[in-house]
């Protein structure tokens, strides 16, 4: 991520930060992050989709741990990265904090936290985000 | 109603760190080695195209097609110069435009060209830039780097299907082994299996002699209206087939972690075509910008069944002395890959190799290839066939 204007991140506010996702009133299919239209009904959705709030739960459909990373993610290394799949459906790519590097698994339960994501150097924006935690705190 | 389109020339640089030239030195060079190989003058080129990904970030040079066209001696004959980008696929993607256009009965003659020049940047300013092919927003924002969104389609396929390191690493021991033997590979040598089990960590299960290289480099070739080719030459190359499919820009919005649908339908509507079947295909050039990226490529062409992309490489069927060689070259992983040349260098080989051109490579009696071009982690791909009698 270049260092750059700051609106572009506002923008992405409220999806990045709350897991506000839409639902197409046609089908009901849900997505996120939100989209203009169902690409599935497409004309009938257009106008038809409502706003949802995510749970934010789901589980780990795969993952990779990071060793090299880009220079503001650097401070990290090694972090776990995973693909996890919402308990509504949709998936999203995100960091898994909270846990040991070992503890990582395919299937495994985690929850979504807020959290910083990345800094622009010293001096830039820092970027907030959702990263996910195990669902289950160990004993 | 289409007409037949062939491969008249062809043309390569040698791949690798190559400090000593520029973008346009690396393009002029291609298409100069390709309009030699044809037989072509230069005055019958209808058009010109070039494929590259990133030239803004990694020169700091846009407007790329009149560029390429002035520095190939071209800007005094004002032909239509048109630049393609698709992240990793630019090269095959701008071989796929360049064949429309001749195909169409537009154009007679066209060079198509494939050019990246990576190592002008320093630090991490080449990976910054090829991880612009993922979704910037919803993935590189959260830390998912290019290595690490290929580990995670490995870490699914080893769960899935029992798929292992020494798998993963035997690509890359097949490829070097290839690449040994290509003058214009930039990693000329074999690298034994324990050496790359070894290589640190890039991103698990990936090491870092998992991934392909940052390198410079180009390639062109010659397309022709396939009953004009003969007047240039005793050996043209028919593009049987082409086929161009898109997915998801993130990983984590497709319908499989480990297929890459794109490759599925480009793969399926090149074989319609061109009227074959993967067991058709003598020799193949397929995307490994990971080893692991080769063995869903293997699966997700249909040359082995889903799954079995490992089992395959354990099997020897992709070796060069296997049942359908893969990577003659050294594939991206040996030979390099500059990304926008990629495409273009892929179909350049296979041209080799059904000319029987291919030296200590060569696929005995080679009448049918395959390249396989993908643009990132699989959100476009560009596969052609091509074949000779």
């Amino acid at each position: 991520m270049s260092d750059g204007a700051v609106p572009r991140f506002w923008r992405e506010i409220p999806q990045r930060y709350n897991l506000i996702g839409n639902q197409c009133g046609s089908c009901n299919k849900i997505y996120f992050p939100p989209r203009e239209s169902c690409p599935y009904c497409r004309r009938k959705s257009m106008g038809n989709m409502k706003e949802l709030k995510l749970k934010g739960e789901g589980e780990i459909l795969t993952y990779s741990i990071i060793y090299n990373a880009p220079e503001h993610f650097e401070g990290q290394t090694p972090y776990p990265i995973a693909i996890i799949k919402l308990d509504e459906g949709p998936k999203v790519t995100a960091q898994i904090v909270d846990c040991d590097l070992d503890d990582v698994k395919i299937g495994m339960r985690v929850k979504s936290t807020f959290r910083k994501i990345s800094e622009d150097g010293y001096i830039g924006a820092i970027y907030y985000g959702y990263k996910f935690k195990p669902a289950e705190v160990k004993e | 109603m289409m007409r037949d389109v062939a491969i008249i020339g062809v043309g390569v640089t040698k791949f690798g760190e190559l400090w000593d030239k520029s973008f346009r030195n690396l393009i002029a060079e291609a298409g100069s080695k390709a309009l030699l190989d044809s037989g072509i003058s230069g005055k019958e080129l209808d058009a010109l195209y070039v494929g590259s990904m990133s030239t803004g970030r990694f020169v700091g040079q846009e407007h790329v097609g009149a560029l390429v066209a002035d520095w190939s001696g071209f800007a005094h004959m004002h032909i239509p110069a048109i630049r393609v980008e698709s992240a990793c696929a630019s090269g095959g993607l701008a071989v796929r435009q360049g064949y429309f256009s001749v195909a169409s009965g537009m154009n007679d003659i066209v060079v198509v060209g494939g050019v990246e020049k990576m190592t002008d940047v320093v630090g991490d300013e080449a990976t910054d830039t090829l991880a612009t092919g993922l979704d910037q927003e919803w993935e590189s924002f959260f830390g998912a780097t290019f290595p690490g969104l290929y580990a995670m389609i490995a870490t699914r396929h080893m769960y899935e299907y029992g798929t292992t390191r020494e798998q993963l690493a035997k690509v890359a021991v097949k490829n070097h082994a290839n690449g040994a033997l290509n003058p214009y590979a930039q990693f000329k040598r074999a690298i034994p299996l324990e050496k790359i089990l070894a290589s640190p960590m890039t991103a698990y299960p990936l090491g870092m002699l998992d991934c392909s290289p940052v390198s410079d480099g180009a390639a062109a070739i010659v397309l022709c209206a396939a009953d004009k080719a003969k007047e240039y030459t005793d050996k043209p190359v028919k593009i049987l087939g082409t086929g161009q499919a898109s997915d998801t820009l993130s990983l984590h919005g497709r319908r499989d972690i480990c297929t890459f649908d794109s490759t599925v339908y480009a793969g399926k509507n090149a074989y319609k075509q061109a009227k074959i079947e993967p067991t058709d295909i003598d020799v193949a050039e397929v995307h490994d910008c990971f080893t692991i990226a080769e063995i869903i490529a293997i699966e997700d062409l249909g040359i082995v069944k889903k799954g079995e992309g490992g089992k395959a490489i354990d099997e020897k069927i992709t070796t060069l002395d296997g049942k359908i060689p893969v990577n003659t070259s050294g594939g991206l992983k040996a030979k390099g890959h500059p990304v926008g040349a990629t495409g273009v260098a892929q179909v350049a080989e296979i041209v080799m190799q059904l000319r029987g051109e291919a030296g200590d490579r060569q696929v005995k009696d080679a009448k049918i290839g395959l390249t396989h071009n993908v643009g990132a982690v699989g959100a476009s791909c560009v596969v052609h066939i091509l074949g000779v009698k």
